[in-house]
C-alpha cells in the first residue's frame, strides 16, 4: 500500500482557506522558515481514498470479536459519539467565562459524582488523560499525604510481581522505591510475603482486584487491613473494574485511591491507542491533594499536587462516559459486569476443552490459557496460536501477560458478546487445537489470510526506520 | 559448548578477561542464546564508577530487557561503541563482543573457570 | 434502560447452567459477604437512548457557543476541514486498540508512521513518537528525558503557558528535581539572567515559541546559550506557526514538543488534545511513548510495527523512563488528515492569515484611546494590549455581539486571531469596544 507521501504530486490540493481580507503583512526575514516544508500535496479525493484503504487494514470492535485480555474491548455505543460532537460540547473554549460553560461544569460534576458512587470514593479528578496518567496522579496523592504528615521516609511502594508494568513505572515516576512482592501459585497476594514486606517505610500497595490473572482475591479485606495497620495506603488499579460494578466497590474493599479507565469500563472508544481518560478517586483524607487548574480555580487547595496536563481533562471522553452511565443506570452497570463475568466463565468452559487453563477455577471477567506444555510437546507457542486466530477472523487475546504465567493467552470477552459469538470463538480454538495435533508446523506459518505476514520485528528494532525518507 | 579457557565466568553469565590492570567484560554464549536476537545495548559511560554485582549495561531483545551485572568494582575506561550500531555481534561472536573495559578495580566477584562454568550450566538444566 | 448486551436473561440463565452454576451470585462467591452490594447506591435508573440524547443535549445547551472567538491561550479556534471528521469517525479507526497485532493493523500503524513523518517535517527533528497526552505533559516528559544523574536542575522560561509550567512543576516535584524559572524582560526570556543561571548541573531549558504572551522568542540565541552550558534545549511550539516560522531544529532544539490541537482538533472544553514530541537521533531511545517503525514481513512486503518497545513500561517496569502507554492515536490521526488535506500551501496560508489578521486587529485596537501593545516584540497571532477599560466591561460588550474577548492577563488582555475571523468581525470588535467608552 502506498504511503501518502508517494501519492503526492506538486500543485495538487484543495483550497480550504479564503484570500486574505486584511492587508497581508510579511513575517520579518529573520523569523522565516528556511527549511523546506515537505508535506504531501494531494487532492481531497485522494485523501479520502487513502484513508479508506487504511481503514480496511484495521480491526476494531465493530469488525469482530476482540477478547483482548485486560483491555475491556466492549462495544462503543454510537450515540455517545453523536453527543460528544454536539457544538455545545465540542465548540466550547476551555477558558470561557464560567457562566457560559454551565453545561460543561454540570457534565464534570455529575461524572465525578457517579464515578464516586461506582467506586465508593469521596472525591474524584477528571484531569488524567489515561490510566497510566491516573496511576501517576494516584501515586502523587500518596506522596503528598505522607509529605503533609512529615513521613517522607515512607518510600516503599509494594507491587505484586503479576502487576501491569505501568504500576512500578508510575511509582518510580512519583519518587517511590518499588518493592516487588511474589504472588501465590493461584496468582493472589501471598499474605506471608506481604507481611514480610511491611514495615515503617511502607507508603502503600498497588493492586488490582480482580487481579491480573482474572481472579477476585478473597483475602482482600485482610490485605488492605494489613497495609493500613502498617501505616500505608492502598491503591486500586481500576483496569479490571468491569468485573465488579454494582457488586462490590474498591472503597468498601479498603482502597484509598483508585484510577479508572473510561475507555475500558465506561465504553469510550480506544481510538487505536487513545485518547483515553483516567479519572482518579480518593477517600476524604486525600481530597485536598487532588489536581486542579490554577488558571481556572485560583482558590483551589494550596495542598494540591498541582496540574498534570493543561486544562481539566479529556472532556469529550468524559461526556461519552457520562452518557454511557446514564444509559445503563445502577442496574445496567451491575448487569454489564455480571454478564462480562458470565461470558468469561462460559468461554473459559468451552475453550478449556481444547487448551489448558492457567487457573482452573471460576474466574472474573477474564481468564488465562497457558501453552507451556503445548510448546514443549508440539513446539507451538502462544504467539503461534494468536497468529492462527487472525486467520479465524477474530482479534487474538493478550499474549505473554501477566509475566508470571508462561506462554499465556489472556481472554476477556466483555459483556457485549452473544452466546453465538462465544461459541464461534470456541470452535476456532477447537480447529486450531486439531491442527496442533495433526500438523503443528502449519501454525508457524500463520497468519496466511491477512494483508501482511509476520513482520520482522528484530530488523525493525535493530535498524529503526521511523519516518518516510524523501528521495 | 565452546567457552574459551582463557576467560573467567560468572554465575550470572558474564565473561571477563584480565589484561594487566584492566578487565574486559562481555556476556557468554549461553546468555546470548537465552536472550535471542539482541536489538540494542545500553552501554555505561566512560568514567562511570561501577559496583560489583550491580548493573553495568543492559541488552534489549524485541520483547525483553536484561541487565548485565558487573563482576568487578572499578571505573569504566572504555566501552565498545561498535555494538551500538551492530548489537547482533553479541549474538554472532559473544566472546569477541566485549562490552566495557574496567580499571582501578577494587573488588572482583567469585569467578568460575570455563570447565566450572560448563559444569554450572549442566546443573542449571 | 439502554443495554448493549446482545443476549436475553433466559439465554444467560442457560449459559450459567451450561457451566454448572445456578445464579449470578455463584460467580461472585469470592467477594467477602460484608462488602457485597445488592444494588449500586446513589446511582440513577437507566434511560433509553432518546432520553439520554435529550438529557445530554439539554446540558450542551447550557453552554454558550461563541460565533467568534478571540481567545487562545493554549486552545485555538481554527477551521477544521470536513474530511478530518469523516476520516476519523470511521469505526475501524475509532474502535480499535493499540496496534499490537501488526498483521491486521497495518492501516493504523501506517497512519502513525505517516504522522511521525509529518511531525518530523514540521519540526525539522529526526524522530517523532506516536504522540502523548497533550502539549503540557509532552513538555514535562521532555524535561524528564533530559535529566540524568549529573544534570538534575530544570529550567523553564517564565514566559510559558501557566498550565505547562504547572505540569512541569508537578513532574519535577514527583522526582525531587529542582525547577528554576528564568525571568522575563519585556515579555521575553531575559538573556542575561539565562546565561547567569546555567551551570554544569543544568539538565535542560524549556521555552515556548511563540510564548504565552504571543511574543516570538530569540530562540536561536537561547539555544546557543543552553548548548554552551552542555544542557538540552527544549522548545514548545505552535504547529500552525511552523507553516511560515523557523522550525525548532533551525533554532537548535534538542527536543521539540507542542500542543497539536490547532491541527484539526475541536476545542472540546480542553480535551482530548494532542501532545506531539520529536527529538534528535541521539536522544531517540530516551523518548517515551509508542513508536512505529518500518520493516519487512515474511512475504517480503513493506510492513509497519510498534518498535523500540524495550524502552517501555510493560517490559522495563520500574526501570522504564516513563509510564506512558496510551497515546492519542485518534487525535494524531486528526492532525495527520488535517496536514495531508491542507498540504504545505494550505498550512502556509493558514499561518499567514493568522499573522496578518492578528496584526490588523492589534493595529485597529491601538487606534482606540488608551489601547496599546504592552510589549514591543514581534508576535505571531496572539498579543497583549493594555486595558483602559475594565476587562469585564469589554468582555460583556463583546459577548452581546457573540464575540469571546481576549483573556484578561497581567492587567492587560491577551488577544488571539485565527484565519476563521473575518475583517468584518474584527472591525465589529473594535467598534463594539469603542462603544464602551461612551457608556
Amino acid at each position: 500500500m502506498n504511503l501518502i507521501f508517494e501519492l503526492s504530486q506538486p500543485g495538487h490540493g484543495t483550497e480550504y482557506f479564503p484570500q486574505s481580507d486584511v492587508p497581508e503583512i510579511a513575517l520579518p526575514e529573520n523569523l522565516l522558515r528556511k527549511s523546506a516544508l515537505r508535506l504531501p500535496e494531494v487532492s481531497e479525493v485522494d485523501v479520502s481514498r487513502h484513508y479508506s484503504r487504511l481503514s480496511k487494514q484495521a480491526f476494531g470492535v465493530n469488525s469482530g470479536f476482540y477478547p483482548l485480555g485486560s483491555c475491556t474491548m466492549k462495544y462503543n455505543p454510537r450515540v455517545n459519539e453523536r453527543i460528544a460532537a454536539l457544538p455545545g460540547f465540542s465548540a466550547v473554549h476551555p477558558l470561557q467565562p464560567a457562566d457560559t460553560v454551565k453545561g460543561c461544569r454540570e457534565v464534570m460534576d455529575q461524572a465525578k459524582e457517579l464515578l464516586c458512587a461506582v467506586t465508593g470514593m469521596d472525591g474524584m479528578t477528571l484531569q488524567p488523560a489515561a490510566g497510566a496518567h491516573g496511576e501517576f496522579v494516584g501515586m502523587l496523592l500518596i506522596k503528598k499525604y505522607f509529605d503533609k504528615r512529615g513521613q517522607q521516609h515512607r518510600k516503599k511502594m509494594l507491587v505484586p510481581d503479576a502487576a501491569h508494568g505501568t504500576n512500578p513505572a508510575s511509582a518510580v515516576m512519583a519518587g517511590f522505591d518499588v518493592v516487588n512482592i511474589p504472588s501465590c501459585e493461584n496468582g493472589c497476594v501471598d499474605i506471608d510475603a506481604l507481611k514480610a514486606a511491611l514495615d515503617d517505610n511502607i507508603a502503600g500497595l498497588m493492586l488490582t482486584n480482580p487481579n491480573t490473572v482474572g481472579l477476585f482475591d478473597p483475602n482482600i479485606l485482610e490485605i488492605t487491613q494489613l497495609v493500613h495497620a502498617a501505616g500505608g495506603l492502598c491503591y486500586y488499579d481500576g483496569a479490571n473494574l468491569n468485573a465488579i460494578m454494582g457488586r462490590v466497590r474498591p472503597g468498601d474493599m479498603g482502597f484509598d485511591v483508585v484510577h479508572l479507565n473510561l475507555h475500558k469500563t465506561f465504553s469510550t472508544p480506544h481510538g487505536g491507542g487513545g485518547p483515553g481518560s483516567g479519572p482518579v478517586g480518593c477517600k476524604q483524607a486525600l481530597i485536598a491533594f487532588l489536581p486542579h487548574s490554577r488558571m481556572y480555580e485560583p482558590d483551589a487547595s494550596e495542598d494540591s499536587i498541582g496540574q498534570v496536563r493543561a486544562f481539566y481533562g479529556n472532556f469529550a471522553i468524559v461526556v461519552r462516559a457520562l452518557s454511557y452511565i446514564f444509559s445503563l443506570g445502577a442496574d445496567g452497570m451491575r448487569e454489564a459486569s455480571e454478564t462480562a463475568v458470565l461470558n468469561a466463565n462460559y468461554l473459559m468452559h468451552q475453550v478449556a476443552k481444547y487448551f489448558p487453563l492457567a487457573f482452573d477455577t471460576i474466574c472474573m471477567h477474564e481468564f488465562i490459557l497457558t501453552l507451556e506444555k503445548v510448546k514443549q510437546d508440539k513446539g507451538v507457542s502462544a504467539l503461534d496460536v494468536a497468529k492462527a486466530l487472525l486467520d479465524e477472523g477474530m482479534h487474538p487475546p493478550t499474549m505473554y501477560f501477566p509475566l508470571i504465567v508462561h506462554e499465556a493467552l489472556m481472554l476477556e470477552p466483555t459483556e457485549t458478546e452473544s452466546r453465538d459469538t462465544l461459541d464461534e470463538a470456541a470452535e476456532a480454538f477447537k480447529r486450531i487445537s486439531e491442527t496442533i495435533n495433526s500438523n503443528p508446523e502449519r501454525l508457524h506459518e500463520s497468519p496466511v489470510t491477512t494483508p501482511i505476514g509476520r513482520p520482522d520485528e528484530v530488523a525493525a528494532a535493530r535498524n529503526p526506520v521511523l519516518r518516510y525518507q524523501y528521495e | 559448548m565452546n567457552n574459551p579457557e582463557s576467560l573467567m565466568y560468572t554465575k550470572s553469565h558474564e565473561w571477563l578477561h584480565r589484561d594487566g590492570d584492566t578487565y574486559e567484560i562481555g556476556i557468554t554464549d549461553y546468555a546470548q542464546s537465552e536472550l535471542g536476537d539482541i536489538v540494542f545495548i545500553n552501554l555505561p559511560n566512560v568514567d562511570d564508577e561501577v559496583v560489583s554485582g550491580e548493573a553495568l549495561a543492559d541488552v534489549e531483545s524485541v520483547k525483553a530487557v536484561s541487565d548485565i551485572l558487573s563482576p568487578v568494582s572499578g571505573t569504566v575506561v572504555e566501552v565498545n561503541e561498535e555494538l551500538l550500531d551492530a548489537p547482533e555481534k553479541i549474538n554472532e561472536a559473544p566472546y569477541h563482543a566485549w562490552i566495557a573495559r574496567i580499571s582501578s578495580v577494587t573488588d572482583v566477584l567469585e569467578t568460575l573457570t570455563s570447565a566450572q562454568y560448563e559444569e554450572f550450566l549442566k546443573q542449571e538444566e | 434502560m439502554g443495554s448493549y448486551i446482545p443476549s436475553t436473561k433466559q439465554e444467560r440463565q442457560g449459559m450459567l447452567e451450561t457451566i454448572g452454576l445456578r445464579t449470578m451470585d455463584d460467580l461472585y462467591a469470592d467477594v467477602p459477604a460484608s462488602v457485597r452490594l445488592k444494588r449500586l447506591p446513589d446511582a440513577p435508573d437507566g434511560l433509553s437512548e432518546l432520553e439520554v440524547v435529550q438529557k445530554m443535549t439539554a446540558m450542551a445547551e447550557r453552554n454558550h457557543v461563541f460565533k467568534t472567538i478571540l481567545r487562545g491561550a493554549g486552545a485555538y479556534d481554527h477551521y477544521i476541514p470536513a474530511i478530518v471528521d469523516s476520516v476519523t469517525s470511521k469505526e475501524e479507526f475509532s474502535t480499535t486498540y493499540t496496534p499490537y497485532q501488526a498483521e491486521i493493523s497495518q492501516g493504523v500503524l501506517q497512519s502513525i508512521f505517516e504522522y511521525q513523518t509529518m511531525i518530523c517535517e514540521l519540526t525539522g527533528m529526526d524522530v517523532s513518537n506516536a504522540s502523548v497526552y497533550d502539549g503540557a505533559s509532552a513538555a514535562a516528559e521532555a524535561v524528564m528525558m533530559s535529566v540524568d544523574r549529573k544534570r538534575t536542575k530544570v529550567f523553564s522560561a517564565a514566559s510559558v503557558h501557566p498550565d505547562v509550567l504547572a505540569t512541569i512543576k508537578t513532574y519535577c516535584w514527583a522526582k525531587d528535581l529542582e525547577l528554576h524559572l528564568i525571568p522575563e524582560a519585556d515579555g521575553l526570556v531575559d538573556m542575561d539572567a539565562l546565561k547567569e543561571a546555567l551551570t554544569i548541573e543544568t539538565a535542560c531549558v524549556y521555552i515556548q515559541q511563540p510564548n504565552f504572551l504571543g511574543l516570538i522568542e530569540n530562540a536561536s540565541a537561547i539555544g546557543q546559550a543552553v548548548h554552551g552550558a552542555g544542557a538540552k534545549f527544549i522548545m514548545g511550539v505552535n504547529p500552525i506557526s511552523l507553516g511560515i516560522m523557523h522550525s525548532p531544529r533551525e533554532s537548535g532544539a534538542d527536543i521539540a514538543v507542542g500542543e497539536g490541537q490547532p491541527l484539526g482538533l475541536p476545542l472540546s472544553f480542553g480535551g482530548p488534545y494532542l501532545g506531539f514530541m520529536a527529538t534528535t537521533k541521539a536522544m531517540m531511545r530516551m523518548m517515551p511513548g509508542r513508536i512505529v517503525g518500518q520493516t519487512r514481513d515474511s512475504r517480503g512486503q513493506r510492513a509497519f510495527v510498534l518498535t523500540l518497545q524495550a524502552r517501555e513500561q510493560h517490559i522495563r517496569r520500574e526501570k522504564a523512563s516513563s509510564n506512558i502507554c496510551s497515546n492519542q492515536a485518534l487525535c494524531a490521526m486528526r492532525a495527520s488528515v488535517y496536514l495531508v488535506a491542507v498540504g504545505p500551501q494550505g498550512l502556509r496560508k493558514a499561518a499567514q492569515l493568522c499573522y496578518s489578521k492578528a496584526h490588523y486587529l492589534a493595529e485597529e485596537l491601538c487606534k482606540l484611546p488608551g489601547f496599546k501593545l504592552i510589549y514591543d516584540g514581534a508576535f505571531f497571532n496572539e498579543f497583549v494590549t493594555t486595558l483602559p477599560l475594565p476587562a469585564e466591561k469589554i468582555e460583556n460588550a463583546l459577548m452581546n455581539r457573540d464575540i469571546l474577548a481576549g483573556l484578561p492577563v497581567n492587567e492587560g488582555m491577551l488577544w488571539c486571531v485565527t484565519e476563521k475571523v473575518s475583517k468584518e468581525k474584527l472591525d465589529e470588535t473594535v467598534q463594539t469596544i469603542r462603544g464602551v467608552y461612551t457608556k
